[in-house]
């Protein structure tokens, strides 16, 4: 049986958490490690931290977190943000994280997800995609292309051409965030994800866009995804995670159900 | 030796997140240390094997560390053993991941690839079907308990062995029992409170054998 994964993302920067969660009951809602407990009480499946800290010295502030989090939080959780070498890798998942995901690095040198999945195994590497779309083109059908730098930069690559090329250097899934609809809350975009869940055999997690818990059920039942990832509906108290496998169960999709 | 907190010998083969295991066995009272002592690991009253990755680069970690023989020797023993995902893979005689690559052995049967057209890795919770309900690891977890699998191979091995599946989208061994070793396909130090159940069974006959000895 497919499970969809329901799966909250918190963006951290140096070591806090950032984008105004106004979150009740926690006693520190800038703590992360705090955050992710909550959210394990709730339900979630896995976590998901991006570290978006500027600074490249600050790879210890991560590693701690990873350590902390190990200590409180008995579910899955994957780092993202400022991996750039086997050694970075290594840092993170000895300190307790399960998987790490890389994206602009692995952009810049792709051998990287090779290197990282031969040393840690597959299972453990995430390739993080920001896709933009190009339009449709002559022939009517929709590309997108790989961008970096928060979505101010294309790289030029074909999105589809890229999530098949880390599938065959190792990569265990792919994190897929489309660039048009992040920040919208008008859901994912639901033809790119589709298209890539189609592309690769590897689990997709579908991310950007979420405003509402219909547009999870979308992600799973219309883009097919394996997981669906949220930021905001979950950091605001507009819905708790319990609420989204709820909506999720009700509308038909497998998930493990939340703590009653 | 410590009744209260019994000694747990994580074995720490130099691959990646052990840490998680080691936690989830602190966090339910065991005294448990990643270790590489062969020494410490003789003295344990119980002994995990944890594993991720690749079957062939974790059987030849094992060899090179000089542990395979102290593992070998905790079973033997009839200690209770708990090998996790790879953990639990290592423990049977090949896998089709690494061919060549023998494995320990200790249980009969080969790990193989999970079917064509279905996503691989299974990378989320699944729930177990419980074979053997007299399974001591699964007092409690009877009843369609909820287990995260990250894996694209399972063991093939004799029904009389295989204490729960789960479903993906055929059957696949999820835990093996032999005497008192036992292997998860599943990681229970990231199952939440199923998974920390499991925990607190594997410490339980710990215990038992604590006051055997």
């Amino acid at each position: 049986m497919k499970t969809v994964r329901v799966i909250p993302c918190l963006d951290v920067d140096d070591g806090r958490v950032v984008k105004g969660v106004s979150f009740v009951g926690l006693r520190d809602a800038g703590d992360p490690v705090e955050l992710a407990a909550a959210y394990d009480r709730q339900g979630a499946d896995e976590i998901v931290f991006l570290d978006i800290t500027a600074s490249a010295h600050d790879r210890d502030t991560i590693i701690e977190l990873a350590r902390h989090t190990a200590e409180e939080v008995f579910i899955p959780f994957t780092i993202g943000g400022g991996i750039r070498s086997v050694d970075d890798a290594r840092a993170l998942l000895r300190a307790g994280a399960d998987k790490v995901s890389v994206n602009s690095a692995a952009v810049a040198r792709p051998e990287l997800v090779r290197e990282i999945a031969g040393e840690f195994g597959t299972q453990c590497v995430v390739v993080s995609v920001d896709a933009k779309s190009n339009g449709a083109g002559a022939d009517g059908s929709t590309t997108w292309n790989v961008y970096v730098k928060g979505g101010r930069e294309d790289t030029g690559i074909d999105a589809l051409d890229w999530v098949r090329q880390v599938t065959e250097l190792g990569a265990g899934e792919i994190l897929l965030t489309s660039m048009d609809a992040d920040g919208t809350k008008a859901g994912f975009d639901l033809e790119l994800t589709r298209t890539v869940v189609d592309a690769v055999e590897i689990p997709v997690v579908a991310s950007g866009g979420v405003g509402t818990l219909q547009h999870l059920v979308d992600g799973a039942l219309i883009a097919n995804a394996d997981a669906v990832l949220a930021a905001s509906i979950f950091h605001f108290g507009e819905h708790t995670v319990a609420d989204a496998k709820r909506a999720l169960l009700d509308a038909g999709v497998a998930v493990r159900p939340p703590a009653a | 030796m410590n009744g209260d907190r019994p000694l747990v010998a994580v074995l720490d083969y130099g691959i990646g997140n052990l840490r998680s295991a080691q936690k989830a066995l602190e966090r339910v009272g065991a005294d448990a240390r990643l270790t590489a002592d062969p020494g410490l690991i003789a003295d344990a009253a119980g002994v995990v094997l944890p594993g991720v990755g690749h079957f062939g680069t974790c059987m030849e970690q094992l060899r090179s560390t000089g542990l395979e023989q102290p593992a070998f020797d905790v079973i033997e023993s009839g200690r209770p053993f708990l090998g996790i995902c790879v953990g639990m893979q290592m423990l049977f005689e090949a896998s089709e991941e690494a061919p060549g690559v023998p494995g320990m052995g200790v249980m009969p049967g080969t790990v193989r690839l999970l079917p064509d057209g279905i996503v691989r890795p299974q990378m989320q919770w699944n729930r177990l079907d419980v074979r053997r309900p007299s399974c001591p690891l699964l007092a409690g977890l009877t009843d369609g308990a909820w287990m995260y699998f990250v894996h694209s191979y399972a063991p093939d091995t004799d029904d009389s062995f295989v204490a729960a599946t789960c479903d993906y989208p055929t059957p696949v061994t999820a835990v093996t029992e032999r005497g008192r070793l036992w292997a998860t396909q599943f990681h229970p130090e990231k199952s939440g409170d199923a998974g920390k159940r499991l925990a607190q069974n594997f410490l339980a006959a710990v215990r038992a054998e604590g006051c055997h000895r």
